[in-house]
């Protein structure tokens, strides 16, 4: 069917769609910008980090404190979480297991789940909500107040002072409430296990500890470094980086923990791919 | 010992060009994307001197101020402090540049997790880091005193008042005995008799502690206490320079807005 519309209406029409079309590839080319940009930034940040990582001064007393922060202030919370896994798994697990009659395993079950991947995840998960959404916020906030300029024009590098003694902080801190809480979690086991059957703590661990090899801790506690340093580096990265209003301290919050715990878990895939490349 | 805080410092003499220049800057341009900040600003700042940066709200005054500490970068121009080209130095060359500069920021910008005592200790510790802990302590005092806050000592900064906290950043600022203070809006959001006290304090720290001070402010009672000469900031330009007289005698309309 053939349409008759004025020649000035079609130029309005045509005009129309060739701004459309002009509007959206401005709308493409800003978010590719904003992409590159976001990723410059990402590389000079990590690179300013090393470099400040190996400068001489170090600020010792930041570094314990942030260990102290991180460490000491989240032990209630990883404590809660640690016996909770391992109770919960082991409450999980014993119908199954007692359907094949091997309830004798439920101990070696639960110490391999606990310390190759439940343990090492989910505490790294809890630390994420915790610890880089405080950074994150104490960081923007820093921002926001120009206590980092303050720093800087009191001659003490931001970079030094408040990133480097943090990542470093949650890298050495996180690998330890990581094994304190698959500790807590073998605790945990051991009390979900005697709701229905009566077993000695002696026996339970022994029973848990006696199949476990080499290859179940190293490439857990490998990874667990490199969920601490995702912690620190995502949590001070956002909240350095964070915008000038208030709202931006928010938003520093939020995504730091959001893009820690997808880290968390790509970084978890990647590990448990190369080690079951290097055992097998 | 406790400043006498003096009231008013009207000044009518010329500006001193036989002293010798401790900031001087020339052409200083900065921009944000297409807003021009400052265009082919210039100023200098004599020893010994309270130079006020007069101008409306986003003239680009507190660009200025950063500019000449380097925490920004400005896209062209010389700024030299003490002889030393800022835009040229190394990041430890800065640092010692720096070590001489005192910077009072708009709202304090006190370190909030810290104690009033850690605050004043922490620039302390950095720059003058071969005291021992008993120095450091009666310097901390003797500034706290200086401003009358002795007894905030081990108070949080969310414990103070606006006026307080200015009056901590401010011992914050002079505890490192800086030659230069750049004092971002010191009288912003404050009542006019803090403010008052605050620009009385601004000139006992000048005549105490023998320093060179750019103050930026729109607040013109803060300028007729504190001012040696006046600059007018105007679309990234200095509109107009000179004593607190030639502003107040000025027929400019854009001047008489500001003093009337």
């Amino acid at each position: 069917m053939k349409i008759n519309i004025p020649v000035s209406k079609a130029k309005k029409i045509a005009k129309y769609h060739t701004l459309k079309l002009s509007e959206n590839a401005i709308a493409k080319k800003v978010i590719a910008n904003n992409f590159l940009t976001d990723f410059a930034d990402v590389i000079l940040f990590i690179t300013s980090f090393v470099k400040e990582t190996f400068s001489r001064k170090f600020e010792v007393r930041e570094f314990f404190h942030q260990c102290f922060v991180i460490g000491y202030k989240s032990l209630s919370l990883v404590s809660i979480v640690g016996f909770i896994m391992g109770f919960v798994l082991t409450l999980q697990l014993r119908p199954t297991l007692v359907n094949f009659d091997a309830e004798s395993l439920l101990p070696r079950m639960v110490a391999v789940s606990l310390i190759r991947e439940i343990g090492p995840v989910i505490t790294a998960l809890i630390c994420a909500g915790k610890v880089a959404s405080s950074m994150g916020a104490e960081l923007g906030s820093m921002k926001v107040t120009e206590q980092i300029e303050a720093m800087e024009v009191s001659s003490t590098h931001p970079m030094r002072f408040l990133v480097v003694t943090r990542v470093l902080a949650a890298t050495l801190m996180i690998p330890l409430l990581i094994m304190y809480a698959d500790g807590l979690g073998l605790i945990g086991s051991w009390f979900g296990s005697n709701i229905k059957g009566d077993v000695s703590f002696v026996l339970f661990i022994s029973q848990a500890f006696k199949h476990l090899e080499f290859v179940d801790f190293l490439p857990a506690v490998v990874k667990s470094f490199f969920f601490g340093g995702v912690i620190g580096v995502v949590g001070c990265y956002e909240g350095y980086n964070a915008g000038r209003g208030t709202e931006s301290v928010g938003k520093a919050a939020n995504s730091a923990v959001v893009l820690a715990s997808l880290l968390i878990l790509i970084v978890d895939m990647i590990a448990v791919q190369v080690t079951d490349m290097i055992v097998s | 010992m406790k400043i006498k805080q003096t009231k008013l410092s009207l000044n009518d003499s010329p500006p001193t060009a036989d002293k010798e220049t401790v900031i001087e800057i020339e052409n200083l341009k900065k921009s944000f994307g297409s807003q021009n900040v400052l265009q082919d600003f210039s100023l200098k700042l004599y020893d010994g001197e309270n130079l006020v940066v007069l101008g409306k709200s986003g003239s680009g005054k507190s660009v200025l101020i950063k500019c000449i500490v380097s925490l920004l970068k400005p896209d062209s121009g010389m700024i030299k402090v003490f002889g030393h080209i800022m835009t040229a130095l190394s990041i430890s060359e800065l640092d010692k540049v720096r070590q001489k500069i005192g910077f009072l920021f708009q709202n304090g910008a006190l370190y909030d997790s810290m104690t009033v005592k850690e605050n004043l200790e922490f620039p302390l510790r950095r720059i003058k880091g071969h005291l021992k802990q008993k120095e450091m302590d009666a310097k901390i005092e003797e500034v706290l005193e200086n401003v009358g806050l002795l007894d905030a000592l081990y108070k949080m900064p969310s414990q103070l008042s606006g006026g307080m906290q200015k009056r901590i950043s401010l011992a914050r600022t002079i505890v490192v005995d800086p030659k230069i203070i750049l004092y971002d809006e010191p009288t912003t959001g404050l009542d006019p008799v803090t403010s008052d006290e605050i620009s009385s304090l601004i000139n006992d720290v000048q005549k105490k502690y023998k320093t060179s001070s750019i103050i930026i402010t729109h607040d013109i009672e803060c300028a007729r206490m504190t001012a040696d000469r006046l600059i007018m900031l105007k679309d990234g330009k200095a509109y107009k320079e000179g004593t607190l007289s030639q502003f107040e005698k000025s027929t400019d309309k854009i001047i008489k807005l500001f003093f009337k």
